[in-house]
């Protein structure tokens, strides 16, 4: 069995129990696969049983509002059998110190809390050599805890991701490149609750095969945290060339991020999704400066989150190593061809001169052109691998 | 959609023959040929047919073959094989610039460990200076490695006129040649001009995994791979017996069907040079390697685009070679050649086997006439 605890929801309120609902639907969701998986929720909680627990634990890790994991052995209320279990536990660790932490909400049981850890705790000192007690901070924890439907040991837990259950708050269209930034942003976004599809630029034949096969991956990996994802891949090609050969060179980067937001924006209607979201980090690159941003802003018609806006670069490479998407990142395709970047981009566009620059493309029949060849590619959870070299 | 596979530097399709002989082998005569019963009597008997096959195509003895993983295997083996023994005559390496990583990486590592490496330069063909290697040769040389045909532009070393260099200036050099781009393609030099030279499957319509060094007799060569009696003690490890089989095999059927490729590549060149902006790097079609022709546009500054505009038309060729395709930065041969620019970053090769047909020439032709229409930038935007 595996004990998984989660926070911040059970704090919501009279909408708890819709929180809660949710978030066993994505446990449930999580293990797909894996066994009958009996599901249960107590106040802050929920037990699961009937899975394979060494899978099933590295699944729920990635489940947003499980705050931490821990197996649990379910006994008899029978002393003996917890003293012995007791001591089995500090056998897969180098000896150090320990306390007893137990809990009794089965009243009838003949021991009190207390008294279960002196018991134990004596138990421990006298049958684990190397051994000792310490109270305050113990390198491990015994927690015992006797309940109607028996006595639960339990002792390290994995973290969990924290957070809120994906689809609490809603839906979002993130904009998802082969870089490391955006798919740390997404997985930002579903931290928060956030159910999201994601839309990929692609420009074939100057990016290829293996730059699309690369931001599938990051999708899968991210569809691991979110239960699935919808990715588009837009054919982004005769825009950019539509840009470069009509429009002022230095302009090139802000007027393709512009038709970034417009076509975003296009696809979070079709998704019903309220609001979009960018890896973009204020200042980093030529189109992230505060100029760029609102001149690209203005085009959305929707909200645009930015959760990395001020994280520094190695922050997000941290993040992105922690969760998974870094080494996906870096494989050498990339995924906006440089050819089409000019050598000194404007760093701050004004609106009008943007805007004046757009006239010389035909707008609507560009986007739909673009839109019809968008393919689009459902991405389930259990598709992420942990395959590395 | 009808498909020309030009990237046959890279890797070939094994002929379907040697395919049926493969599997015959792998379901039917799997005994280990160290096995006393009969089984491994089969087994032994089938390496040492294709040892006898492969000797005939190469020009040298059957017991002057060594079966091993692949050309990279036999480049390190070599390599490490042959310094090591010589170590107490000299300290100094000679090889070239434009050599494959299999070789450069190996000589980097001995380099480390105290050798005296020295890498030749090319010209802007790829194509090695004699007087430069009389330069660098000297008493104290100990091992001397130069590819027989480079893999990226097909430039072809005299290897008769390199090996009368060495022996006159340095008498206790062995020379080993990377000949994986020769072997079925090219006649080799004369057996006895070197010492080894290694050769790989893949490239000759066999499988992968499996390659070969020739052992000029006589020649003392420290093993690389230890714990077995095979290949005379010198390589150990139970016989790849269906590679090996499979290897001889295909070597002898491309050395008999491959006797077009050069016609086919002139057809290939005149074809592109219609294309505006047409250029060759290394030697001109009508040198060099029959297989290989390294081509870039004036327009197309990255090769990369083209190999996938190219790819979706059905036509498979590689940026450089298949190696740097992977990797970031230009290739190191055209480096060393001197090369800039699109001729750098743009170029695109197209290699031949004993499989191409001229079909295949004809589909590559306009596909690349289309592709690099549909890839070049024209710049309309004002400053």
């Amino acid at each position: 069995m595996i004990m998984a605890r989660y926070g911040e929801i059970a704090l919501k309120g009279r909408n708890r129990y819709r929180f809660e609902d949710l978030l066993v639907d994505n446990v449930r969701r999580a293990l797909h696969g894996l066994g009958p998986a009996t599901i249960q929720k107590t106040y802050g909680r929920v037990f699961i049983s009937d899975v394979d627990t060494v899978p099933a634990t590295q699944r729920l890790a990635r489940v947003f509002g499980l705050v931490s994991l821990s197996p649990v052995w379910v006994l008899p209320r029978d002393m003996d059998a917890i003293k012995a279990r007791a001591v089995a536990m500090t056998s897969g660790h180098a000896p150090g110190t320990f306390k007893v932490q137990a809990r009794r909400s089965y009243k009838e049981f003949p021991y009190d809390s207390p008294a279960i850890n002196r018991a134990v705790g004596a138990h421990v000192l006298e049958h684990a050599p190397g051994w000792s007690v310490d109270v305050h901070r113990p390198d491990l924890v015994i927690n015992v805890e006797v309940r109607q439907e028996g006595v639960f040991l339990f002792s390290e837990s994995v973290p969990g991701p924290g957070g809120l259950p994906v689809g609490m708050t809603g839906r979002a269209v993130l904009l998802l490149s082969g870089g490391i930034d955006s798919p740390v942003a997404g997985w930002m976004a579903l931290k928060r609750g956030l159910e999201l599809a994601a839309v990929h630029f692609h420009s074939f034949p100057y990016t290829g095969e293996r730059s699309r096969e690369k931001v599938v991956d990051l999708g899968r990996v991210l569809a691991g945290y979110a239960g699935s994802i919808n990715l588009y891949i837009n054919h982004f090609t005769d825009i950019q060339k539509a840009i470069v050969e009509s429009c002022p060179h230095h302009l090139t980067v802000i007027l393709m991020r512009r038709m970034m937001m417009r076509l975003a924006d296009r696809i979070a209607e079709r998704e019903g999704a309220l609001a979009l979201v960018t890896g973009e980090s204020l200042g980093q690159v030529a189109s992230q400066t505060l100029e760029s941003i609102v001149v690209t802003n203005a085009v959305a018609g929707r909200p645009v989150l930015r959760p990395l806006i001020s994280f520094d670069k190695v922050e997000i490479v941290d993040r992105a190593q922690a969760i998974g998407t870094y080494h996906i990142s870096i494989r050498p395709y990339e995924d906006c061809c440089t050819l089409f970047v000019p050598r000194h981009p404007v760093t701050a566009p004004r609106q009008e001169q943007v805007a004046a620059a757009e006239q010389a493309l035909d707008m609507e029949t560009l986007i739909a052109g673009s839109l019809e060849r968008t393919e689009r590619v459902i991405l389930a959870a259990g598709d992420a691998e942990d395959w590395q070299r | 959609m009808p498909e020309a596979y030009l990237d046959n530097s890279a890797t070939t399709r094994v002929w379907p023959e040697v395919v049926e002989t493969m599997c015959r082998i792998h379901s039917e005569e799997y005994g280990n040929p160290s096995s006393l019963h009969a089984r491994g009597l089969a087994a032994e008997r089938l390496v040492r047919d294709a040892r006898r096959e492969l000797a005939g195509v190469v020009g040298c003895s059957p017991g002057e073959i060594f079966f091993t993983s692949g050309g990279t295997e036999a480049n390190n083996w070599a390599i490490f094989g042959l310094s090591r023994a010589r170590q107490a005559r000299g300290n100094r390496i000679v090889s070239t610039a434009i050599e494959h990583p299999s070789v450069l990486v190996p000589l980097q590592l001995l380099e480390e460990q105290g050798f005296e490496v020295i890498l030749l330069p090319v010209d802007h063909r790829g194509e090695l200076e004699m007087a430069r290697l009389e330069d660098a040769l000297t008493p104290g040389t100990i091992l001397v490695c130069v590819m027989a045909v480079n893999n990226e532009i097909g430039s072809v070393h005299d290897l008769e006129a390199i090996s009368a260099m060495v022996r006159s200036l340095s008498p206790h050099a062995a020379i080993h040649v990377d000949a994986v781009q020769a072997l079925a393609k090219l006649p080799l030099p004369p057996p006895g001009l070197v010492e080894t030279m290694s050769f790989s499957a893949h490239k000759l319509h066999g499988p992968k995994g499996t390659g070969a060094l020739y052992v000029r007799e006589g020649t003392r060569l420290l093993p690389l791979l230890l714990g077995g009696e095979q290949e005379g003690k010198l390589r150990a490890g139970t016989e790849n017996v269906a590679g090996i089989a499979g290897m001889a095999q295909a070597a002898r059927l491309s050395w008999e069907r491959g006797q077009d490729t050069r016609r086919l590549k002139l057809q290939l060149a005149k074809g592109l040079e219609a294309i505006a902006g047409f250029n060759v790097n290394g030697p001109a079609p009508g040198g060099g390697a029959p297989h290989i022709l390294n081509a870039y546009f004036e327009d197309v500054p990255r090769g990369e685009v083209l190999v996938h505009a190219l790819a979706s038309r059905g036509v498979y060729v590689s940026t450089g070679s298949a190696c740097h395709s992977r990797r970031d930065g230009p290739s190191h041969v055209l480096k060393a050649m001197g090369m800039k620019g699109p001729a750098l970053t743009g170029a695109v090769r197209f290699s031949l086997g004993a499989a191409t047909t001229a079909g295949e020439i004809e589909l590559a032709v306009d596909a690349t006439t289309l592709a690099v229409d549909e890839v070049k930038i024209r710049r309309g935007g004002r400053k």
